[in-house]
């Protein structure tokens, strides 16, 4: 037999496993330095850029009447668009999973399709058909309506896409349970799915709200650069061609804090309903 | 020769997984690592591998302590209890990988996989892939993998884990036939004691971490040294200080010396066998076992009185000893 | 009762279809008809011109400079998200999503400001004579920033689905760092990185908010064909800005073909 001691005391130096903590080590650095090059140091400019001429400033800037004007519309049209993605969106999940016709699958590779649309064509392709020249008679061109349509067709996807799976994997025996036990089907959809169904619901509400706080593409055409229709994204591009980037840093990290806060509050929300469900 | 563990100990945050463990695995010889899940078998077969890394000891292959030794080069054969098959290899390229990461020439590759092909009784499939094939043969396609590089030792988790029922009795018997030609040194982890006693030839018993008791399937069951090992390969009556196993608890239709008044709750007929549920005086309940046969013989039924007595019986002393106790002779 | 059910289920099949087709289906086919309006030699003419092929060529470039750098990028870190146990790895992971939280023309801002001459960086680099701003360099930054998320999203469940035991299994019969990640862990993610892939390029190809406000936007240039569209546009070359819109949305209606062949691979 051997004779190498089995020591339990001051284990010795493991050489053989120095490489592999080295190698996972330079991967750290090499993420966190890409990470802070492309993401961090940017985002820390612009923070030190907006509190940079003091608190004041910062307020000052903010509440120009152009600023608040600018914040009170994307707010209130955010969750306009929000509640109607949330309405409008379930039923789409709802009939892409449980409905079956033909074209459903023609359709169901459709819905991804404003996340790949280039959003400047979005906005040209809402134009064509709604625009001052629609075919159809409606032109809603350069009036608050149109924000809402934009925002509506950027951020379709993002509450089909988080339901969808979970509407998919439901166990259909609960609601068979729900029905043998008396329940009807507005019951049954009640009780029984739209509980399950809700951390997902929130959960793409949340993606479509920080995506419409800050949409821009799709805006540039549709508002008509007017001072009614003038989101914070579109001021704050006017900023910057005007050269008060100043007012552009303060109006972006407030409505980046509003994206972060309502995907936190969100994220909790969600983690919540989840718990409850189990 | 063999595998040896000296002094291993393995923490998880605040759980301990090994404490102090150590064992000898003779060279050829196929062990059984037996134990509840949580009781560190498995660890302590991935700290033999390389898999983990031991806090504390040393791990002995083959007379070189590989402690430090990285998993790659430490020359085990693992077979992982869900096989972890190359899902986009096809059975052939599973079983040549480590050859090819060996750099051997193509043609000794061929010849040894067609070799090891024909050994894990697979030829045909060669060029199957694994979501082609059925859980038995996954595993002896892992099975093959890890005997390709002729390792020194094989290490198998819970081989037959993710089997039927009946496709794992097959595999324990062809395990055992194989381990007979290829007679390398094999060690294998279960939670079946039916299993450890059938396929091993030394059996180590583990609990929370540490070693209960080391040795032939027969000692184990014959001369269990802790409550924990009678308990964990076979079936057991508790009375007082008495542990009896049911085989040994004798029905007698009279009073006798030792033996205690009972009521026959109900009998179950399994087949061969027969198991009599009684019911002591003081509320207790024990249960024998018997051939079917000689319960009949004996007119057994439900609401019987009868007069059940230990053949022998084990003790266990707090201080650690055990002794068996010959009741029936008296 | 099932009669009831019947017109429920149509009702809302119509309503889904119905929301879809005015919402996406016919304005996208709107497209077709404005570019072809006044047929496919006027198209032609529109978007062949020297600064739409330029516009063009610029934004397949830094798509393919951006998508490159975030595919790297996105396997390493995911690998470490997934294989790997260290401080800050919530961090990282909150940092990753960032860029989906924040308006392009906010991240555009924020690297205007870090380039710009008074910038942290700016001045340094412009005093050596390296032009971030205004140029390809700083175009590519915004662009990758914008796409960064998608194939490090992609890549960590499907490492999470396949486990580490193919890797380990690797490891046992002596496959080494490199050799079990080429051999074992990149064929089993490779759907995966495909569908990041797409997803980031197609990201990448339609960036408007952030490159517009670091490119400058100097005709044929640093004017990329998002930019030329809205120029175009602006300018009442109607024909050109449908044309080069319906290139942009061939492009993305490819991108979905793309995308679900992959989802299909990956199932």
């Amino acid at each position: 037999m051997t004779s190498v001691a089995g020591t339990r005391a001051a284990a010795p130096p493991r050489l053989a496993r120095w490489p592999r903590l080295g190698r996972a080590a330079l991967g750290r650095g090499l993420v966190t330095a890409y990470l802070s090059l492309i993401v961090l140091i940017p985002i820390a400019a612009l923070v030190a850029k907006s509190t940079g001429g003091g608190l004041d400033a910062f307020w000052t800037s903010l509440t120009s009447p152009l600023a608040v004007s600018a914040l009170k519309l994307i707010l209130v049209v955010s969750v306009i668009v929000v509640v109607i993605n949330v309405i409008t969106g379930t039923a789409i999940a709802w009939v892409l999973v449980r409905d079956s016709f033909p074209g459903k699958r023609i359709l169901n590779s459709v819905i991804d399709l404003p996340f790949a649309l280039p959003t400047v064509v979005a906005g040209i392709t809402l134009l064509a058909l709604y625009g001052t020249a629609s075919p159809v008679g409606i032109d809603v061109a350069f009036t608050r309506a149109a924000v809402v349509l934009a925002l509506l067709f950027v951020t379709l996807p993002f509450v089909v896409r988080s339901v969808q799976p979970v509407l998919l994997e439901l166990d259909r025996e609960m609601e068979e349970a729900a029905a043998s036990l008396g329940a009807g089907p507005l019951t049954t959809f009640r009780r029984v799915i739209l509980p399950n169904l809700t951390p997902a619901i929130l959960a793409g509400a949340a993606l479509a709200f920080a995506r419409a706080m800050g949409e821009f593409g799709s805006l540039v055409l549709l508002s008509g650069n007017l001072p009614k229709t003038q989101v914070p994204s579109l001021l704050i591009f006017a900023q910057i061609e005007s050269g008060n980037t100043t007012g552009a840093a303060a109006l972006s990290v407030t409505l980046l804090l509003i994206a972060l806060v309502v995907l936190l509050l969100i994220g909790r929300l969600t983690h919540w309903s989840l718990r409850h469900a189990r | 020769m063999g595998i040896s563990v000296k002094g291993a100990s393995k923490k998880f945050g605040d759980f301990v997984a090994l404490e102090d463990i150590s064992i000898e695995v003779p060279d050829g010889s196929l062990t059984a690592l037996l134990g509840p899940s949580g009781s560190g078998k498995s660890t302590l077969l991935r700290v033999i591998a390389g898999l983990e890394q031991p806090d504390a000891g040393r791990i002995v292959i083959s007379d070189r302590d590989t402690t430090d030794v990285p998993v790659q080069d430490r020359g085990v054969g693992f077979v992982f209890q869900h096989y972890a098959a190359f899902k986009h290899m096809t059975v052939k390229n599973n079983i040549a990988f480590g050859l090819s990461i060996r750099k051997r020439p193509r043609k000794e590759i061929d010849t040894r996989v067609r070799e090891l092909l024909q050994l894990v009784h697979l030829d045909g499939f060669a060029d199957r892939y694994p979501s082609q094939l059925s859980g038995g043969q996954r595993q002896r396609m892992a099975l093959a993998r890890a005997l390709a590089v002729e390792p020194e030792v094989l290490l198998l988790d819970e081989p037959f884990g993710a089997l039927d029922a009946n496709v794992r009795k097959e595999l324990r018997v062809w395990l055992r036939r194989l381990h007979e030609e290829v007679h390398v040194t094999t060690i294998f982890v279960t939670h079946d004691q039916e299993e450890a006693m059938d396929v091993a030839e030394q059996i180590v018993v583990m609990n929370e971490g540490r070693i209960e008791q080391t040795g032939a399937p027969r000692d184990l069951y014959d001369h269990p040294s802790t409550e924990f090992v009678m308990g964990f390969v076979g079936p057991v009556n508790r009375r007082g200080a008495l542990f009896i196993r049911p085989h040994d608890l004798e029905i007698l239709q009279v009073p006798a010396v030792e033996a205690e008044e009972a009521m026959i709750e109900r009998i179950v007929h399994l087949g061969f066998e027969a198991r009599v549920e009684l019911l002591l005086a003081d509320g207790e309940q024990l249960w024998a076992q018997m051939t079917l046969a000689e319960a009949e013989l004996m007119e057994l039924a439900a609401g019987q009185i009868v007069y059940a007595r230990p053949r022998h019986a084990k003790v266990f002393e707090p201080s650690g000893a055990s002794r068996t106790e010959e009741l029936a002779a008296a | 009762m099932p009669a009831s059910r019947t017109a429920s289920r149509l009702g809302l099949r119509f309503f889904a279809v119905g929301y879809l087709s005015m919402l996406l289906l016919i304005p996208v086919g709107m497209i077709f008809y404005r570019a072809f309006e006044h047929g496919a030699g006027a198209a032609w003419a529109a978007v062949t011109t020297p600064e739409a092929l330029h516009a063009f060529y610029l934004t397949i470039l830094i798509a393919a400079i951006a998508v490159s750098a975030n595919t790297i990028f996105g396997v390493g870190c995911a690998l470490l998200l997934v294989r790997t146990k260290f401080r800050g790895k919530a961090l990282i992971n909150a940092a990753i999503d960032l860029p989906f939280a924040i308006s392009p023309v906010v991240i555009g801002l924020s690297l205007y400001l870090l380039y710009g001459r008074e910038g942290w960086f700016g001045g340094w680099l412009l005093d050596n004579g390296i032009q971030v701003l205004f140029s390809l360099p700083g175009m590519v930054l915004a662009t990758i920033f914008v796409s960064l998320p998608f194939v490090v999203r992609e890549v960590v469940p499907v490492l999470h689905e396949i486990g580490d035991e193919q890797e380990q299994a690797a490891q046992t019969l002596g496959a080494n760092w490199w050799q079990t990640f080429r051999r074992i862990t990149l064929p089993a993610i490779r759907w995966g990185v495909a569908y990041g892939v797409v997803l980031a390029t197609a990201r990448a190809l339609g960036e408007f908010g952030a490159v517009a406000v670091v490119s400058g936007r100097v005709v044929g240039q640093t004017e990329t064909a998002p930019l030329w569209v809205w120029r175009e546009f602006g300018q009442f070359n109607l024909t050109g800005a449908y044309t080069a819109s319906l290139v942009l949305a061939m492009l993305a209606i490819g991108t979905l073909l793309a995308m679900n062949a992959f989802k299909r691979k990956e199932a």
